[in-house]
Protein backbone atom coordinates (compact mmCIF):
# COMPACT_ATOMS: atom_id res chain seq x y z
CA UNK A 1 0.00 0.00 0.00
CA UNK A 2 2.70 2.00 -0.49
CA UNK A 3 3.51 5.26 -2.81
CA UNK A 4 7.01 4.57 -4.85
CA UNK A 5 8.40 6.92 -2.75
CA UNK A 6 7.08 6.33 -0.08
CA UNK A 7 10.74 6.23 1.81
CA UNK A 8 11.41 9.57 1.83
CA UNK A 9 8.35 10.48 3.69
CA UNK A 10 8.31 10.36 7.39
CA UNK A 11 6.16 7.69 9.04
CA UNK A 12 3.67 8.20 11.93
CA UNK A 13 2.77 5.60 14.89
CA UNK A 14 -0.20 6.09 16.97
CA UNK A 15 0.01 5.46 20.64
CA UNK A 16 -3.17 5.02 22.48
CA UNK A 17 -4.15 3.43 25.87
CA UNK A 18 -6.89 1.96 24.09
CA UNK A 19 -6.57 -0.14 20.74
CA UNK A 20 -9.96 1.34 19.65
CA UNK A 21 -8.55 4.77 19.74
CA UNK A 22 -5.65 3.91 17.95
CA UNK A 23 -7.06 1.99 15.52
CA UNK A 24 -9.87 4.57 14.94
CA UNK A 25 -7.25 7.44 14.60
CA UNK A 26 -5.33 5.57 12.06
CA UNK A 27 -8.53 4.76 10.30
CA UNK A 28 -9.40 8.83 10.16
CA UNK A 29 -5.48 9.09 8.55
CA UNK A 30 -6.31 6.81 6.01
CA UNK A 31 -9.44 8.44 5.02
CA UNK A 32 -8.46 11.91 5.45
CA UNK A 33 -4.83 11.63 3.97
CA UNK A 34 -4.63 8.42 2.20
CA UNK A 35 -2.15 5.82 1.51
CA UNK A 36 1.13 7.37 0.72
CA UNK A 37 2.05 7.90 4.16
CA UNK A 38 3.51 4.35 6.40
CA UNK A 39 1.45 4.47 9.45
CA UNK A 40 1.30 1.94 12.52
CA UNK A 41 -0.65 1.94 15.32
CA UNK A 42 0.12 0.51 19.08
CA UNK A 43 -2.84 -0.14 21.39
CA UNK A 44 -3.46 -1.40 24.84
CA UNK A 45 -1.66 -3.39 27.67
CA UNK A 46 -0.05 -6.73 26.92
CA UNK A 47 -3.38 -8.73 28.00
CA UNK A 48 -4.99 -6.13 25.24
CA UNK A 49 -6.46 -4.47 28.33
CA UNK A 50 -6.18 -0.04 28.55
CA UNK A 51 -2.99 1.17 28.89
CA UNK A 52 0.32 0.96 26.51
CA UNK A 53 3.25 -1.40 25.77
CA UNK A 54 6.76 -0.82 24.88
CA UNK A 55 6.91 -3.85 22.69
CA UNK A 56 3.90 -2.81 20.96
CA UNK A 57 5.70 0.27 20.49
CA UNK A 58 8.73 -0.73 19.15
CA UNK A 59 6.90 -3.27 16.61
CA UNK A 60 4.66 0.32 15.29
CA UNK A 61 7.73 1.81 15.39
CA UNK A 62 9.25 -0.73 13.02
CA UNK A 63 5.96 -1.65 10.88
CA UNK A 64 6.22 2.35 10.29
CA UNK A 65 10.05 3.00 9.73
CA UNK A 66 11.47 5.45 7.15
CA UNK A 67 14.36 6.48 6.28
CA UNK A 68 13.31 10.06 6.82
CA UNK A 69 12.28 8.93 10.45
CA UNK A 70 9.05 8.78 12.25
CA UNK A 71 6.71 10.79 13.76
CA UNK A 72 5.39 9.24 17.40
CA UNK A 73 1.56 10.72 18.83
CA UNK A 74 0.61 9.87 21.86
CA UNK A 75 -2.23 10.06 24.48
CA UNK A 76 -2.02 10.32 28.04
CA UNK A 77 0.44 10.03 30.51
CA UNK A 78 2.16 6.71 30.53
CA UNK A 79 2.28 6.66 26.46
CA UNK A 80 4.58 9.20 26.06
CA UNK A 81 6.79 7.12 28.76
CA UNK A 82 6.32 3.94 27.69
CA UNK A 83 7.07 5.74 23.95
CA UNK A 84 10.47 7.36 25.43
CA UNK A 85 11.60 3.54 26.62
CA UNK A 86 10.58 1.96 23.42
CA UNK A 87 12.73 4.86 21.50
CA UNK A 88 15.78 4.31 23.67
CA UNK A 89 15.34 0.74 22.85
CA UNK A 90 16.06 1.18 19.54
CA UNK A 91 19.00 0.27 17.32
CA UNK A 92 21.16 3.57 17.94
CA UNK A 93 20.99 4.58 14.02
CA UNK A 94 17.38 5.01 14.56
CA UNK A 95 17.09 6.28 17.68
CA UNK A 96 17.41 9.68 16.78
CA UNK A 97 15.25 9.75 14.03
CA UNK A 98 12.12 8.99 16.04
CA UNK A 99 10.20 11.89 18.00
CA UNK A 100 7.33 12.28 19.81
CA UNK A 101 5.15 15.07 18.75
CA UNK A 102 3.47 16.72 22.10
CA UNK A 103 -0.27 17.38 20.35
CA UNK A 104 -3.52 16.05 20.39
CA UNK A 105 -3.59 12.48 19.31
CA UNK A 106 -6.27 12.50 16.33
CA UNK A 107 -5.62 15.71 15.22
CA UNK A 108 -1.98 15.33 15.43
CA UNK A 109 -1.95 11.98 13.40
CA UNK A 110 -3.96 14.01 10.70
CA UNK A 111 -1.78 16.87 10.67
CA UNK A 112 1.47 15.39 11.41
CA UNK A 113 0.75 12.25 8.44
CA UNK A 114 -0.70 15.16 5.69
CA UNK A 115 2.62 17.08 6.22
CA UNK A 116 4.39 14.00 5.99
CA UNK A 117 2.86 13.53 2.81
CA UNK A 118 4.03 16.71 1.21
CA UNK A 119 7.22 15.28 1.54
CA UNK A 120 8.68 17.69 4.72
CA UNK A 121 11.70 16.38 6.74
CA UNK A 122 11.20 14.89 10.31
CA UNK A 123 11.38 18.21 12.11
CA UNK A 124 8.75 20.04 9.95
CA UNK A 125 6.34 17.11 10.57
CA UNK A 126 7.52 17.80 14.25
CA UNK A 127 6.83 21.51 14.24
CA UNK A 128 3.66 21.95 12.57
CA UNK A 129 1.69 19.07 14.47
CA UNK A 130 2.98 20.24 17.42
CA UNK A 131 1.36 24.21 16.68
CA UNK A 132 -1.90 22.42 17.59
CA UNK A 133 -1.11 22.55 21.35
CA UNK A 134 -1.80 25.52 23.17
CA UNK A 135 1.87 26.91 23.29
CA UNK B 1 30.66 -13.18 33.40
CA UNK B 2 31.77 -15.84 35.88
CA UNK B 3 28.46 -17.36 37.46
CA UNK B 4 27.67 -16.82 40.91
CA UNK B 5 28.41 -19.30 43.83
CA UNK B 6 25.68 -21.11 45.60
CA UNK B 7 24.93 -18.93 48.61
CA UNK B 8 25.14 -15.46 46.55
CA UNK B 9 21.98 -16.89 44.05
CA UNK B 10 20.13 -18.20 47.00
CA UNK B 11 20.79 -14.43 48.30
CA UNK B 12 19.10 -13.83 45.13
CA UNK B 13 16.89 -16.09 44.88
CA UNK B 14 15.48 -15.29 48.25
CA UNK B 15 15.20 -11.42 47.44
CA UNK B 16 13.51 -11.64 44.26
CA UNK B 17 11.10 -14.13 45.57
CA UNK B 18 10.37 -11.94 48.18
CA UNK B 19 9.90 -8.54 46.40
CA UNK B 20 7.69 -10.24 43.67
CA UNK B 21 5.26 -11.99 46.30
CA UNK B 22 4.95 -9.02 47.75
CA UNK B 23 4.02 -7.09 44.56
CA UNK B 24 1.94 -9.88 43.80
CA UNK B 25 0.16 -10.38 47.26
CA UNK B 26 -0.13 -6.36 47.54
CA UNK B 27 -1.78 -6.19 43.97
CA UNK B 28 -5.63 -5.43 44.83
CA UNK B 29 -4.64 -2.48 47.54
CA UNK B 30 -2.06 -1.03 44.54
CA UNK B 31 -5.29 -0.99 42.03
CA UNK B 32 -7.64 0.28 44.91
CA UNK B 33 -5.32 3.35 45.97
CA UNK B 34 -4.90 3.53 41.51
CA UNK B 35 -8.51 3.49 41.29
CA UNK B 36 -8.91 6.48 43.17
CA UNK B 37 -6.31 8.96 41.55
CA UNK B 38 -5.25 7.48 38.60
CA UNK B 39 -6.35 4.59 36.00
CA UNK B 40 -6.53 2.10 38.29
CA UNK B 41 -4.24 -0.30 37.21
CA UNK B 42 -1.23 -0.23 38.88
CA UNK B 43 -2.06 -3.60 40.78
CA UNK B 44 -2.79 -5.63 37.89
CA UNK B 45 0.53 -3.98 35.89
CA UNK B 46 2.61 -4.47 38.63
CA UNK B 47 1.36 -8.54 39.33
CA UNK B 48 1.59 -8.78 35.64
CA UNK B 49 5.27 -7.52 35.23
CA UNK B 50 6.21 -9.63 38.53
CA UNK B 51 4.89 -12.72 37.42
CA UNK B 52 6.93 -12.88 34.57
CA UNK B 53 9.94 -11.74 36.52
CA UNK B 54 8.82 -14.81 39.19
CA UNK B 55 8.22 -17.00 36.55
CA UNK B 56 12.23 -16.62 35.29
CA UNK B 57 13.57 -16.17 38.97
CA UNK B 58 15.33 -19.65 38.57
CA UNK B 59 17.63 -18.54 36.06
CA UNK B 60 17.51 -14.42 37.15
CA UNK B 61 18.93 -15.68 40.54
CA UNK B 62 22.16 -17.62 38.55
CA UNK B 63 23.06 -14.57 37.35
CA UNK B 64 25.76 -12.00 38.62
CA UNK B 65 24.02 -9.27 40.62
CA UNK B 66 24.43 -6.18 38.22
CA UNK B 67 23.23 -8.77 34.97
CA UNK B 68 19.95 -9.62 37.08
CA UNK B 69 19.06 -6.65 37.92
CA UNK B 70 19.12 -5.66 34.38
CA UNK B 71 17.02 -8.14 33.22
CA UNK B 72 14.93 -8.15 35.27
CA UNK B 73 14.22 -4.10 34.69
CA UNK B 74 13.96 -5.16 31.13
CA UNK B 75 11.15 -7.38 32.38
CA UNK B 76 9.58 -4.93 34.08
CA UNK B 77 9.65 -2.74 30.64
CA UNK B 78 8.25 -5.39 28.69
CA UNK B 79 5.72 -6.79 30.67
CA UNK B 80 4.28 -4.26 33.09
CA UNK B 81 2.29 -1.63 30.17
CA UNK B 82 1.18 1.72 32.01
CA UNK B 83 3.91 4.16 33.21
CA UNK B 84 4.95 2.57 36.05
CA UNK B 85 6.54 -0.19 33.30
CA UNK B 86 9.56 2.18 32.11
CA UNK B 87 9.91 3.90 35.43
CA UNK B 88 10.43 0.70 37.89
CA UNK B 89 12.16 -1.06 34.48
CA UNK B 90 14.62 1.60 34.28
CA UNK B 91 15.23 1.97 38.17
CA UNK B 92 16.16 -1.90 38.18
CA UNK B 93 18.21 -1.42 34.84
CA UNK B 94 20.26 1.91 36.19
CA UNK B 95 20.29 -0.10 39.52
CA UNK B 96 22.36 -3.06 37.56
CA UNK B 97 24.63 -0.61 35.38
CA UNK B 98 25.59 1.51 38.79
CA UNK B 99 26.35 -1.51 40.94
CA UNK B 100 28.27 -3.56 38.23
CA UNK B 101 30.17 -6.68 37.77
CA UNK B 102 31.52 -8.44 40.43
CA UNK B 103 29.38 -7.48 43.06
CA UNK B 104 26.63 -9.63 44.84
CA UNK B 105 23.27 -9.90 46.88
CA UNK B 106 24.75 -11.41 49.82
CA UNK B 107 27.87 -9.05 50.62
CA UNK B 108 26.63 -5.95 48.84
CA UNK B 109 28.26 -2.81 51.47
CA UNK B 110 25.63 -1.03 52.05
CA UNK B 111 27.57 2.88 51.16
CA UNK B 112 27.97 1.18 47.32
CA UNK B 113 24.54 0.06 47.36
CA UNK B 114 23.62 4.10 48.66
CA UNK B 115 25.69 5.23 45.36
CA UNK B 116 24.29 2.77 43.20
CA UNK B 117 20.66 3.77 44.33
CA UNK B 118 21.32 7.61 44.14
CA UNK B 119 22.21 6.54 40.19
CA UNK B 120 19.48 4.99 39.55
CA UNK B 121 16.49 7.61 41.38
CA UNK B 122 18.77 10.10 38.95
CA UNK B 123 17.55 8.05 35.80
CA UNK B 124 13.62 7.87 37.42
CA UNK B 125 13.48 11.38 37.44
CA UNK B 126 14.94 11.63 34.22
CA UNK B 127 12.19 9.18 32.91
CA UNK B 128 9.61 10.33 34.73
CA UNK B 129 10.34 14.32 34.27
CA UNK B 130 10.18 14.06 38.04
CA UNK B 131 11.09 15.35 41.41
CA UNK B 132 10.88 14.65 44.60
CA UNK B 133 7.63 16.18 46.56
CA UNK B 134 5.03 15.43 43.58
CA UNK B 135 3.38 12.65 45.12
CA UNK B 136 5.40 9.34 42.98
CA UNK B 137 7.62 6.83 43.91
CA UNK B 138 10.20 9.26 44.25
CA UNK B 139 9.22 10.26 47.40
CA UNK B 140 9.59 7.08 48.95
CA UNK B 141 12.88 6.03 47.11
CA UNK B 142 14.70 9.06 47.83
CA UNK B 143 14.34 8.79 51.89
CA UNK B 144 15.14 5.28 51.74
CA UNK B 145 18.55 6.02 49.68
CA UNK B 146 18.83 9.22 52.14
CA UNK B 147 19.25 6.50 55.20
CA UNK B 148 20.79 4.34 53.10
CA UNK B 149 23.63 6.37 52.80
CA UNK B 150 23.57 7.87 56.07
CA UNK B 151 24.08 4.25 57.14
CA UNK B 152 24.06 3.22 60.68
CA UNK B 153 22.78 0.40 62.60
CA UNK B 154 20.22 -1.93 62.05
CA UNK B 155 19.49 -0.68 58.52
CA UNK B 156 17.43 -3.53 57.45
CA UNK B 157 15.66 -2.99 60.13
CA UNK B 158 15.02 0.61 59.99
CA UNK B 159 14.25 1.05 56.32
CA UNK B 160 10.64 -0.36 56.17
CA UNK B 161 9.45 1.37 58.41
CA UNK B 162 11.42 4.76 56.80
CA UNK B 163 9.80 4.04 53.39
CA UNK B 164 6.44 3.27 55.10
CA UNK B 165 6.06 6.96 56.43
CA UNK B 166 7.84 8.60 53.28
CA UNK B 167 4.34 6.67 51.41
CA UNK B 168 2.26 7.87 53.72
CA UNK B 169 3.86 11.45 53.76
CA UNK B 170 2.41 10.91 49.74
CA UNK B 171 -1.28 11.62 51.03
CA UNK B 172 -0.91 14.77 52.11
CA UNK B 173 0.93 15.39 48.41
CA UNK B 174 -0.84 17.55 45.43
CA UNK B 175 0.08 15.23 42.27
CA UNK B 176 1.99 16.96 39.21
CA UNK B 177 2.79 13.83 37.15
CA UNK B 178 1.03 11.49 35.80
CA UNK B 179 -2.73 10.79 35.25
CA UNK B 180 -3.31 11.65 39.01
CA UNK B 181 -2.36 15.32 38.23
CA UNK B 182 -5.72 16.15 36.06
CA UNK B 183 -7.11 15.70 39.72
CA UNK B 184 -5.29 18.42 41.07
CA UNK B 185 -6.02 19.36 44.49
CA UNK B 186 -8.48 15.86 44.50
CA UNK B 187 -5.25 14.18 44.33
CA UNK B 188 -4.71 15.36 47.51
CA UNK B 189 -6.10 12.83 50.74
CA UNK B 190 -4.91 9.82 48.74
CA UNK B 191 -1.57 7.36 49.14
CA UNK B 192 0.29 7.60 45.56
CA UNK B 193 -0.14 4.10 44.67
CA UNK B 194 3.71 4.14 43.23
CA UNK B 195 4.87 5.74 46.70
CA UNK B 196 3.27 2.26 48.19
CA UNK B 197 4.49 -0.07 45.88
CA UNK B 198 8.09 0.92 46.25
CA UNK B 199 7.64 0.61 49.81
CA UNK B 200 6.06 -2.84 49.60
CA UNK B 201 9.26 -3.29 48.01
CA UNK B 202 11.68 -1.91 50.06
CA UNK B 203 10.22 -3.64 52.84
CA UNK B 204 10.05 -7.22 51.23
CA UNK B 205 13.73 -7.10 49.98
CA UNK B 206 14.92 -5.94 53.60
CA UNK B 207 13.02 -9.00 54.64
CA UNK B 208 14.65 -11.11 52.77
CA UNK B 209 18.19 -9.87 53.63
CA UNK B 210 17.68 -10.50 57.40
CA UNK B 211 15.99 -13.51 57.05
Amino acid sequence: MMAPNAGAMVGIVIVSHSPKVAEGAADMVRQMVGDSVKLAYAGGDPDGNLGTDVAKIMAAIDQAWSEAGVAVLVDLGGAETNSEMAIEMLDEDRRDRVVICNAPIVEGAVIAAAEASGGSPLDVVRRVTEELSPQ
Amino acid sequence: MSGSTASEAATLRRLIDAVAQAVIAHAEELTALDQAIGDGDHGLNMKRGFEAVQADAAALAEKPLAEALRAIGMLLVMKVGGASGPLYGTLFMALGKAIGGGADAAGLDAGVLAGAFAQAIEAVKARGKSQEGQKTMLDVLVPVQQALQAGGADLLARLPSVADRAAYATVAMRAIRGRASFLGERSVGHMDPGAHSAALMVAAACGALEG
